[in-house]
């Protein structure tokens, strides 16, 4: 019978070269143990497959159709077939090295929201059962933003919001799979409301219009409290039903309140013939309480504000991002974009841009597409380059914090494209809260099989 | 009192509205007994005649400038817009007054449109029940939006009054009341045109020959056609004035409501509120209840009555329409026998 010799040195180093031999591997495969773990949809083939969710038809059709070259054009630089210097000079570019993310070649599938609450949920559904898509992004309303966002943490998949502007999106309605690009009306509000004290004066009166729902609630709310912490008192918030079409019923109670300046909490087709038809009813010729009376609009959209045509002059709001801004980021992703589609990108392009480009990244930088995983790789991440100057994904709300513009409709403007004017950079510590204001609960980051 | 003035002139002007488009869907009602869906889309069509003709006027020649690039690296385009640089001031005047000229084009373009709607879709459905008349009419509105989208994009687009009438008017002058009371010119404008319209439909059908005859077919289609007269024919022009009436209430709205594919379904809905209330097939009555409704939604929106009944504003016409239908239930000129067999 032989006898087994093993001595304390002998023991040490077998066990040493076990070890190596065992962790190895492990070591040389980012993410192996992630790998073993699935969440849904996670890529078993060469593909993966990203789900854009944008309006194709209702109001918003022309700023989905703007989200969609965005995506188009991200896709195209993920896989390499692209013009990689729309990236050049974001943070993680080396993450992304023009083959596909994570080896593999990214498609997509595209859905239709219309602008509708369930049709988004149902084209977000139909995308993640038969599409296959991993990550859910797109819209251009913070209703369908919410309801999707809640589809996504039900079903477990990344949903990368584009334009969505409602505080409830990372407040009270916040979800763990859920993350916003988009800076919101709580930001607007901080960001305007100083500009418009020092542009208008301290003692005003402001009478709101509000679209009624959750995003025009959040908008008033925020602007409001903005404004009378500038001394501005508020004459009265009237609620509009979303679409009204003709404001005028609304807008005539205006010229006799008291009121001299009129805060018009509306967005897109709302904006555009509210504040035409302000401008036609001579609010901004008249004098009240011995000032020029005001018309301010909190959220501008750039391709809406083609419709409002010469009514958008002087007006005063803010915006998410602006083609025409001085930065290395802003000047890539322009140049690139307008190459290729011969005209600038939108804010909701540059937003729809980013959060693919993120999740392309976070997914690189976690080793794996699994959802937690990569979902941590996004939370707390500070990254620049994009062209919104250094960006904060906050962990614990979702919502990024960058710098905020405050812009005004050109007096004379060049073209279509050229419509606002940047007035101010407003910082992004002076737009930054307490996550906890707006309540909400994140809910667990389990990963879910679908 | 200025809150009262001021608000009555929004119901009159949103009453003109109602009561153009409602005009025409209740003319068609009448004569072919056709339940139309698709009059909203010739209103649309209409405000899409004043988009046309403006962008014909606002042609521009391009030049590709390599000397200047544009902020993406490519040669600058220069646009110089052709019609005002070739007449000078005539072609000025022109984009300016774009908005009323272009009823002389929207005219022979929504009477052939009509016309075409009526020959080539429409007659098919004339014994078909009400139902499949109104399925057939929304595909086909939901069709004309969509080619409009694709053409025209699915943002508003904006479009101008005349400078001359662009501003507001001081009406509290005018009448001799007190204070500043201002309403815009083209709204006044907008409220006198549709009167005019309205007008000049019935005086129509009123004071002509032609007109007689459609009234009479309008009664009792089958005798008129025994007299030997080809009712069809003059049906068939009927809808045509009806696609010319809700065109040009399109064409006018245009610098009140920029206007996208869209606005046509906007109106739709409340144009067949009017048209029931007014009573199915009742001309008068769509013109009554054009105004009633307009000028009852205007004062719920006023603040006071919104302090007592928050959100009546946007239930107030639906309410009147389900009260009046329950004390009249014809509406309120219907005649007997219209959709009732």
């Amino acid at each position: 019978m032989s006898k087994l010799n093993l001595s304390r040195r002998g023991l040490l180093k077998a066990g040493a070269a076990t070890g190596v031999a065992l962790g190895a591997p492990l070591h040389f495969v980012k993410g192996a143990y992630a790998q073993d773990q699935m969440s849904c949809n996670m890529p078993t083939g060469s593909d993966v497959v990203f789900g854009f969710n944008v309006p194709q038809s209702g109001p918003y059709a022309d700023e989905g159709a703007d989200e969609l070259r965005a995506y188009q054009m991200a896709v195209e630089i993920l896989n390499g077939e692209g013009d990689a210097s729309a990236i050049s000079s974001f943070s993680g570019a080396s993450n992304l090295k023009g083959n596909g993310v994570l080896g593999k070649k990214v498609t997509y599938v595209t859905g239709d929201t219309q602008t509708k609450s369930d049709a988004a949920r149902a084209s977000a559904q139909k995308m993640i059962e038969d599409g296959g898509a991993i990550m859910i992004t797109g819209g251009s309303s913070s209703g369908v933003a919410i309801a999707v966002q809640s589809l996504c943490q039900e079903r477990g998949v990344i949903f990368m919001a584009a334009l969505t502007h409602s505080n409830d999106t990372t407040g009270k309605d916040k979800k763990r799979y859920g993350f916003r690009h988009f800076f919101n009306a709580y930001m607007s509000g901080e960001a305007l409301g100083s500009v418009l004290a020092e542009e208008y004066g301290k003692e005003r009166t402001a009478y709101h219009l509000t679209a009624d729902y959750t995003w025009g609630w959040t908008q008033e709310e925020s602007i409001k409290n903005a404004t009378e912490k500038q001394g501005w008192k508020t004459a009265q918030a009237v609620r509009t039903p979303l679409g009204a079409g003709d404001f005028s019923q609304y807008i005539t109670p205006v010229l006799n309140s008291g009121a001299d300046v009129l805060i018009l909490n509306h967005y897109g087709k709302d904006m555009v013939n509210s504040l035409t038809q302000a401008v036609q009813f001579g609010l901004r010729e008249k004098q009240v309480n011995g000032k020029d009376f005001q018309v301010v609009v909190p959220l501008f959209s750039e391709l809406m504000a083609q419709g409002a045509g010469s009514a958008i002059k002087g007006i005063l709001g803010t915006a998410n991002w602006d083609w025409k801004l001085d930065n290395a980021g802003t000047k890539a992703f322009t140049q690139a974009f307008g190459k290729k589609y011969g005209q600038p990108p939108s804010q909701a392009a540059q937003t729809a841009f980013a959060q693919t480009i993120l999740y392309a990244d976070a997914c690189e930088r976690a080793g794996t597409f699994y959802a937690p995983e990569v979902i941590a790789a996004l939370e707390g991440y500070e990254h620049d380059g994009l062209g919104n100057g250094p960006t904060l994904y906050r962990a614990d709300d979702h919502q990024c914090f960058k710098d905020v513009l405050v812009v005004q409709g050109k007096d004379d403007p060049k073209d279509k494209f050229d419509l606002l004017e940047i007035r101010k950079i407003v910082a992004r510590d002076q737009v930054t809260y307490d996550p906890s204001i707006f309540g909400g609960d994140l809910g667990p980051a389990d990963a879910k099989q679908c | 009192m200025d809150a009262f003035l001021l608000q009555l002139l929004n119901g009159l002007d949103k009453g003109g509205a109602y009561a153009l488009i409602a005009l025409g869907l209740t003319l068609v009602f009448g004569t072919l007994g056709v339940v139309n869906f698709a009059h909203g889309a010739l209103f649309m069509l209409g405000a899409f005649c004043a988009v046309v003709f403006n962008r014909l006027l606002n042609i521009e020649t391009v030049t590709i400038d390599e000397t200047q690039t544009t902020p993406w690296g490519t040669p600058m385009e220069i646009r110089e817009p052709y019609v005002q640089s070739m007449l000078g001031d005539f072609g000025a005047f022109l984009v300016d007054y774009s908005v009323p000229i272009s009823i002389i084009i929207a005219i022979p373009i929504m009477l052939l449109i009509g016309v075409i709607m009526e020959r080539g879709l429409i007659r098919h459905f004339y014994n078909r029940p009400h139902a499949d008349q109104i399925l057939v009419t929304f595909g086909l509105a939901i069709v004309i939006q969509e080619i409009i989208k694709h053409f025209f994009g699915a943002n508003p687009i904006p479009q101008g009054a005349p400078d001359a009438v662009n501003g507001s008017a001081n009406i509290g002058a005018m009448l001799g009341l007190e204070g500043f009371i201002s309403y815009p010119w083209w709204r006044l404008i907008y409220f006198l045109f549709s009167l005019l319209c309205i007008g000049g439909v019935f005086a129509f059908l009123q004071f002509t020959t032609y007109g007689m005859v459609v009234r009479a077919g309008m009664r009792d289609r089958e005798t008129v056609g025994l007299l030997g007269i080809d009712i069809e024919k003059r049906f068939t022009v009927v809808f045509g004035i009806a696609a010319v009436v809700a065109g040009l209430a399109g064409v006018m709205y245009t610098p009140i409501l920029p206007p996208d594919y869209h606005m046509g379904m906007d109106f739709l809905v409340l144009s067949f509120v009017v048209v029931v209330v007014g009573g199915m097939g009742s001309l008068a009555g769509a013109v009554l209840a054009g105004f009633l409704l307009g000028i009852l939604q205007s004062f719920a929106s006023m603040t006071e009555v919104k302090s007592i009944l928050p959100g009546i504003d946007q239930i107030i016409i639906y309410l009147v329409a389900v009260a009046i239908l329950l004390i009249l239930p014809r509406g309120l000129m219907g005649r007997k026998g219209v959709m009732e067999d």
